[in-house]
């Protein structure tokens, strides 16, 4: 009973352009949107404006919106939970809350181009949207297994040429010519470059 | 400015859409402040200007619409509340009238609900009047000043209606608000705003003119609908306002008037301000009797300007960030 009307009585609050902030959720035309950022335009005598630059959540497009200061716009339910993820079965991916062991599966569209370095048992942040996955992010950094890539060039450690190495995911990342078939390499995933060879653990 | 995501980021990480960057004053901004404190200082002391201070705390606030005052409510020696002052230019005017003679003031002025990388809720304004300059004049003199603490700069002056004519070509006087309306709507996402003819102007010249202005730009004649409290004269067969704004580079700097000296054309502009308030849902301000009754004795033929002491800070010193040239901003204090 008390979870029913939690949930049913799930109301986002109203927020007026003088409380948007970076990182505030909203909606907006029907659309979850994050706010990056805010900014107060005002003649000394004249209309003030909020000029507001955000991301739509579902498109990932980012652009810009005047209001008239003091116009409100609604909280959206979005909220970015830290989770484990487990696997995938090749329609959807699967996440776990590690504290509540909760699951939660995320389409192709949520996971988006991050299923390329989605590695089973590393932890992503996992956006939530009306409490279903509405974007995946990687880690900052993941290490990955090369599957297939030129045979390694012995000692040429100090060239600066780079090969294409298919790693396990099926990412593909330039790789210095020295690397080999099943090492493990650091990749990072804001900008898909190779950092280093994976620290032996 | 944080950089867009490449398009194939389906989800950037989370840093950059929730950074927040604090801002506070170096001590090198605070030099900066104390010496750019004693150049005006200089500036005027030279000229013969006189600086005065004025009360903060008056019974009287602005009913301009676009402005909002904080008020004083509780207090053994209030007998009704107070205003905190938006600007000094009514007290300055009552001296004015009663033979001050020119003079100028460094003013904490405070505006509520302003607050934002160009806005401080409490800020500070240089004010000052000079009985017998037309606008001209006295623009000539906020160029000289601003040249003496910027160094110079290329100097432009161009009517509001020439700078809409020449970069929108578009006639800001003559123009319906819906042809307004569509060059702004043709340029920006403007949601569900609506308004008058003033708010597509006020829309456009924030969000498109002010950021293509470079150097020191002096836009004078605005729309008699913009008038605040300068003078409305007839140019070329349409009533303009005697009013200007002073530019450096995009940044608006400085508002100035041929002072309006009438009693009874203040007191309708006062009320006319009052009917807007109160059609918007806004609160009616008291009009300031003193100042309308100091009008009445005549107040000396003058121009007078109000420029953004912080702002002037901001680029004398390059710092982009009020909260950074300011010792404490509204967060802190």
């Amino acid at each position: 009973m008390g979870a029913l009307l939690k949930a049913d009585l799930t109301i986002m609050a109203n927020f007026s352009t003088n409380e948007f902030r970076s990182g505030l959720k909203v909606m907006l035309d029907g659309e979850p949107c994050n706010i990056l950022e805010n900014e107060f335009v005002k003649p000394g005598k004249g209309q003030a404006f909020n000029r507001v630059k955000l991301r739509n959540l579902n498109t990932g497009r980012v652009w810009e919106r005047t209001f008239k200061s003091g116009e409100s716009l609604e909280g959206a339910d979005v909220m970015d939970r830290t989770m484990q993820y487990l696997y995938s079965d090749g329609e959807f991916w699967h996440f776990m809350e590690p504290d509540t062991f909760e699951q939660f599966q995320a389409d192709a569209k949520a996971v988006g181009d991050s299923h390329l370095w989605l590695k089973e048992q590393d932890t992503c942040e996992v956006t939530l949207y009306n409490g279903a996955p509405l974007s995946v992010t990687p880690p900052n950094f993941v290490e990955l297994e090369i599957t297939e890539t030129d045979p390694g060039l012995k000692g040429d450690t100090a060239q600066g040429g780079t090969k294409p190495a298919t790693l396990s995911t099926g990412a593909v990342v330039k790789v210095p010519l020295f690397l080999s078939q099943g090492e493990v390499i650091r990749v990072d995933t804001r900008t898909g470059e190779y950092q280093s060879r994976a620290s032996k653990s | 400015m944080s950089t867009p995501a490449p398009a194939s980021t389906r989800a950037a990480p989370a840093s950059p859409d929730t950074v927040s960057r604090p801002a506070r004053a170096s001590r090198e901004a605070l030099e900066a402040r104390a010496a750019l404190l004693r150049r005006v200082r200089d500036f005027f002391h030279a000229r013969g200007v006189l600086e005065v201070e004025t009360p903060l705390l008056c019974e009287a606030g602005v009913t301009d619409p676009a402005i909002e005052n904080f008020l004083l409510e509780s207090g053994q020696s209030l007998t009704r509340p107070r205003y905190l002052q938006s600007s000094p230019e009514y007290a300055m005017k009552r001296l004015l009238v009663e033979g001050s003679g020119p003079i100028y003031q460094i003013a904490r002025s405070f505006r509520d609900g302003e607050a934002g990388s160009r806005h401080n809720p409490e800020f500070s304004l240089l004010e000052w009047y000079r009985p017998g300059f037309g606008l001209r004049e006295l623009m000539a003199e906020v160029a000289e000043l601003v040249q003496d603490c910027l160094g110079e700069q290329p100097l432009e002056y161009v009517s509001y209606r020439e700078l809409f004519l020449r970069e929108l070509q578009l006639d800001p006087l003559t123009a319906s608000p819906a042809e307004l309306e569509a060059v702004a709507r043709a340029n920006m996402d403007a949601g569900s705003i609506s308004g008058d003819r003033d708010l597509w102007l006020d829309l456009l010249m924030s969000h498109l003119l002010e950021p293509r202005l470079r150097g020191l730009c002096f836009v004078y004649d605005y729309p008699a609908s913009q008038a605040a409290l300068a003078r409305i004269e007839e140019v070329d067969g349409l009533p303009v306002a005697r009013r200007f704004e002073l530019y450096v580079d995009g940044v608006e700097l400085a508002n100035g008037y041929h002072e309006l000296g009438d009693a009874v054309e203040q007191r309708l502009r006062f009320e006319r301000d009052n009917a807007i308030r109160r059609e918007r849902g806004q609160p009616e301000r008291p009009l300031d009797e003193r100042l309308l009754a100091a009008l009445e004795q005549g107040l000396p033929d003058c121009s007078g300007v109000a420029l953004g002491f912080d702002r002037l800070l901001m680029l004398a010193t390059g710092i982009g960030d009020i909260r950074a040239v300011l010792a404490l901003d509204w967060s802190r204090c």
